[in-house]
């Protein structure tokens, strides 16, 4: 039975694939963006005062933490709970210890014990029922001093204000995304990840809405926002748009991504920026790991977003004190809301400050790389239903899919499935728990050791197809490797589906180097050349090319060397991510996309 | 309020013609019905609106006694005033319009569409205190202000001034029907009406344009002025409002000429003295048009099927999501059956059923 590529629905699929390519590349050129719009109506425009005085006040308090922090040699709790309460707040403490799975290279920690302080601010005529949290980290060495300093500025001045109508918290938490990990769940009282804390002793009604302030010098020049959360949640956009306004109102330089918005957007390099700065929102929405303190809260349903103070080589400094009255006229726009912040979008992408592109807009470009797999799934049932089954069976003509009432057929289809599926949990847990073995026998550090067993049972999928075959009786059908791949491209389409939902930049990355395997994967294809192709886009080298792309982005290109150690390190962030905040881009990849990446190479190796 | 009629004496003719004059204006009482229907801080402006329609009012002459005034959400002693217990109309704070002698009559979740008609109607329950009921009678002139959302009216009355300052204003007046009726907006259909007054400390617009024109223009009224509605239709122009606004006295009786601003915003009672005695001949002809009150009532049993009041109120919200068309997802739906029983077979169909 002919069942060769019909040559005209090959061109057709690539067409598809280009164009959703294009379509996604089109997304940052300007006329196809929207300009951002403050929707909610009860913040209204940025029409309020702000007087907030006291910049070099709460530079010097800045200075009296630095020291603090430095003859404690961690985080000055007394000196932070006194200070709290001669401002007039009510102080509680959170100790935490968290013991992680392996020792975290990047920030050299691994059994981590810490204590969070949090001063509420009670709203003076108000009943407790909701809340605003404004939160900075307590960094080592000279990092944010200047922003728990003006934390604590900000709240002597709110304090002697009576129009709030929300309590405020002011929270400086220590080991950054740990400690706010154990703030929040103490103070929603959930434990989804293990963590061992003291509870809450004081609590602030419901959270509407958080900021992390991150601020290391006493002058900048730009203020850069940051808004990707845990597995790539964004906040409201109402809350970039909030930020965004105040920033011209007051005449502050804005960026995100830290890149500056341009005027110029029918040049190419104007175009090319704009679409830069997309890419970059991209790759790091799709990497799932929160880029702030603020990523965190966003699993609460609180819109947060963290502020970042950029100090460089321009002539314009803007000084503390502006910062403050930013800040302060964002949080009294905050207080105007009556509800939580719903009326724009959850779901966009920022090629720039000032514009963005919806859900609506940005589904098409993985609509389209979603049919290609579609396609193709309904072209091999055609194909199926119409070759009669013929061998096996021996019944005559009818319009019947075999799906195999004879043994070897079903066998021959759910081995791979089973055995796919068994190597993609082998990959999810084995590394964390063959750590001490593999450092007793190789000369590694544990870290190194749970990367490189990843990699090792990644690159030992490889030899499956070879070695399964052996444990068959039968031979496998024309018919049994079609019956897979369609199985595995209906699979792949629901899988990448949703993933796109959920984080649509994770699932149109994955899209883009799958896609095309998937469709035209079969056993007839020149072996050499497809398994080349097929390991070049496999998921891992997906992730490869995409820690060099970004570094590229960021301007910052590395070598092959240095690439493939921030690659091993990529790996060993996102298994910390999975097991320090829930972070489920790697059991996505270990557990469903590697398996079905691995059906596929069983499929060009079927006998 | 007694008429004043009694307690005049009548010199010569003239002063039967005076007299006459005297009584060109058929009301000898004033009401007004000051409604604010939007809630929540960020409306602070409607209820400064009303507040300073209120305080005009009460200025030229109308008692508490005779005004209902309904405020939907209470500015004054929310959480985010910065200025507790205050409600301004002009920013740097220079007016406080609350002040300590306001008397809200329907507040909060009391002001509805059907407490606004029962009030303009009468149809209230027995147990409702005389401060909630619109006591007018033949000869009131009511004036009815209304600011925030929209809602919609027949009752006792003399003539009628309704001012609307919300949105497409003029959508409401173009549904009136009753006679005597004269009607201003701010905005026609299709505009929006703006607000003006925005402050910084208090972090909310305090006005709205219109409102705003229209008080400084009532500033210069004094309870002797005779400004005329002529001079009040010139309030607030398309350059200065942005919105145009508009009004109709078609449905008035008397020419907006020769009627009175005080007519409707204050309660002026005419006094003149005299120690002369007038002897009362004929009786008294009223100078106005006479007014069809008779026909009024089988009048209004005619219009009743043409406004459809229950069908205004209860008006759905328009559909803002976008569904597929059902022609959509019945194809698709045809197409799944269309493949499976293609790969099936028909005679299956009965494995199925």
């Amino acid at each position: 039975p002919c069942h060769l590529q019909d040559p005209a629905s090959i061109s057709h699929l690539v067409m598809c694939y280009l164009a959703g390519v294009a379509w996604f590349m089109g997304l940052a050129f300007e006329p196809f963006t929207l300009r951002t719009y403050m929707s909610e109506n009860a913040m209204g425009s940025t029409m309020v005062e702000e007087r907030f005085p006291a910049g070099e006040r709460a530079l010097a308090t800045g200075r009296e933490f630095a020291a603090h922090k430095k003859k404690v040699g961690g985080m000055p709790v007394d000196w932070l709970v006194k200070t709290m309460q001669s401002r007039g707040l009510e102080v509680f403490t959170q100790s935490f210890t968290r013991k992680l799975p392996f020792p975290d290279e990047n920030k050299e920690r691994y059994m981590v014990r810490g204590t969070n302080v949090y001063g509420i601010l009670r709203a003076p005529r108000a009943p407790r029922t909701e809340a605003l949290v404004l939160s900075a980290p307590c960094s080592e060495g000279n990092n944010n001093n200047q922003a728990v300093g003006l934390l604590l500025g900000l709240a002597q001045y709110f304090r002697s204000q009576i129009h709030w109508a929300k309590d405020i918290i002011f929270l400086v938490n220590e080991h950054d995304l740990i400690g706010m990990q154990a703030w929040l769940e103490g103070y929603h009282h959930t434990n989804t990840t293990g963590g061992d804390w003291s509870p809450l002793q004081g609590r602030g009604g419901s959270i509407q809405a958080a900021l992390s302030l991150e601020l290391s010098s006493d002058v900048i020049t730009s203020l850069d926002l940051v808004l990707e959360g845990l597995n790539g949640q964004l906040p409201n956009l109402d809350l970039a748009n909030l930020f965004y306004a105040f920033c011209q109102k007051i005449g502050v330089l804005c960026t995100i991504q830290g890149k500056l918005q341009r005027n110029d957007w029918d040049t190419t390099s104007g175009y090319s920026h704009a679409a830069q700065t997309m890419m970059l929102m991209v790759l790091k929405q799709a990497s799932g790991r929160p880029w702030g303190d603020h990523g965190l809260f966003l699993r609460y349903h609180i819109e947060a977003a963290s502020i970042r103070g950029i100090n460089s080589f321009r002539q314009y400094k803007t000084d503390t004190t502006t910062i403050g009255r930013l800040l302060e006229g964002m949080y009294r726009k905050l207080n105007n809301l009556l509800e939580r912040l719903h009326q724009s979008y959850f779901f966009y992408l920022m090629p720039s400050l000032s514009r963005f592109v919806s859900i609506g807009y940005y589904m098409p470009a993985f609509g389209l790389l979603a049919v290609i797999l579609l396609l193709r799934a309904l072209d091999l049932w055609v194909q199926l239903g119409a070759s009669p089954p013929g061998t096996e069976d021996g019944v005559a003509g009818g319009v019947q899919v075999s799906y195999g009432p004879s043994s070897p057929g079903v066998l021959s289809i759910l081995t791979p499935v089973v055995i796919s599926h068994m190597t993609g949990v082998a990959l999810y847990t084995l590394p964390i728990l063959s750590q001490e073995m593999a450092v007793q026998h190789f000369p590694v550090s544990e870290t190194e050791a749970v990367v490189l067993t990843a990699i090792a049972i990644y690159t030992a999928g490889l030899a499956l197809p070879h070695n399964t075959h052996r444990l068959l009786q039968g031979e496998g059908t024309e018919e049994g490797w079609r019956v897979l791949k369609l199985v595995a491209l209906l699979y792949l389409a629901v899988l990448l589906g949703c993933t796109a939902l959920i984080n649509f930049s994770l699932g149109f990355i994955l899209a883009l180097s799958l896609v095309p395997i998937a469709a035209f994967i079969t056993p007839h294809t020149p072996k050499a050349l497809s398994a080349a192709i097929m390991v070049l886009l496999s998921p891992g080298c997906t992730l490869l090319y995409c820690v060099f792309v970004f570094q590229e982005l960021q301007e910052t290109p590395v070598s092959l060397q240095d690439g493939w150690m921030l690659f091993l390190s990529v790996i060993s962030q996102g298994i910390l991510d999975h097991a320090l905040y829930g972070s489920l881009v790697y059991p996505l990849l270990a557990l469903l996309i590697y398996p079905c990446w691995l059906l596929l190479w069983n499929i060009l190796f079927w006998k | 309020m007694v008429p004043n009629l009694t307690n005049y004496l009548f010199l010569s003719e003239i002063m039967q013609a005076k007299a006459g004059q005297f009584f060109s204006s058929g009301h000898t009482n004033n009401w007004a019905v000051l409604v604010c229907t939007s809630r929540f801080w960020f409306n602070y402006r409607h209820v400064a609106n009303t507040l300073s329609v209120y305080r005009s009012v009460k200025r030229l002459g109308i008692p508490d006694s005779h005004i209902v005034l309904m405020l939907a959400d209470d500015m004054a002693c929310n959480h985010r005033n910065p200025k507790p217990a205050t409600v301004f109309s002009h920013k740097n704070m220079e007016l406080n319009v609350y002040g300590d002698d306001v008397e809200v009559d329907y507040r909060g979740y009391e002001v509805t569409v059907e407490n606004f008609l029962r009030v303009l109607t009468g149809r209230l329950p027995p147990s409702t205190p005389r401060s909630k009921r619109l006591l007018s009678d033949d000869h009131s002139n009511i004036l009815i202000y209304l600011t925030g959302t929209h809602t919609q009216m027949e009752c006792g009355y003399n003539e009628l001034l309704f001012i609307i300052d919300t949105c497409q204003g003029a959508s409401m007046y173009e549904r009136f029907y009753s006679p005597n009726l004269m009607a201003l907006a701010s905005s026609q259909v299709g505009e929006d009406s703006l607000s003006h007054q925005p402050d910084l400390a208090i972090g909310v617009h305090l006005m709205d344009r219109y409102t705003f024109y229209l008080l400084e223009f009532l500033e210069d009224i004094h309870p002797a002025s005779t400004a005329n509605m002529n001079d009040l239709f010139k309030v607030c122009p398309k350059s200065q409002c942005v919105s145009t606004p508009g009004h109709r006295t078609d449905l008035f009786l008397r020419d907006s000429g020769n009627v009175l601003i005080t007519d409707f915003f204050g309660s002026v009672r005419k006094v003149e003295i005299t120690m002369e005695t007038i002897n009362l001949t004929a009786p008294m002809v009223h100078l106005a048009v006479e007014r069809p009150v008779s026909e009024l009532k089988t009048e209004s049993q005619s219009y009743v099927d043409q406004l459809p009041v229950a069908e205004i109120i209860h008006q759905k919200p328009k559909q803002r999501d976008w569904h597929p068309p059902d022609g959509f997802i019945l194809g698709l739906w045809t197409l799944i059956l269309l493949v499976f029983f293609k790969t099936y077979g028909a005679k299956h169909l009965k494995h199925i059923f």
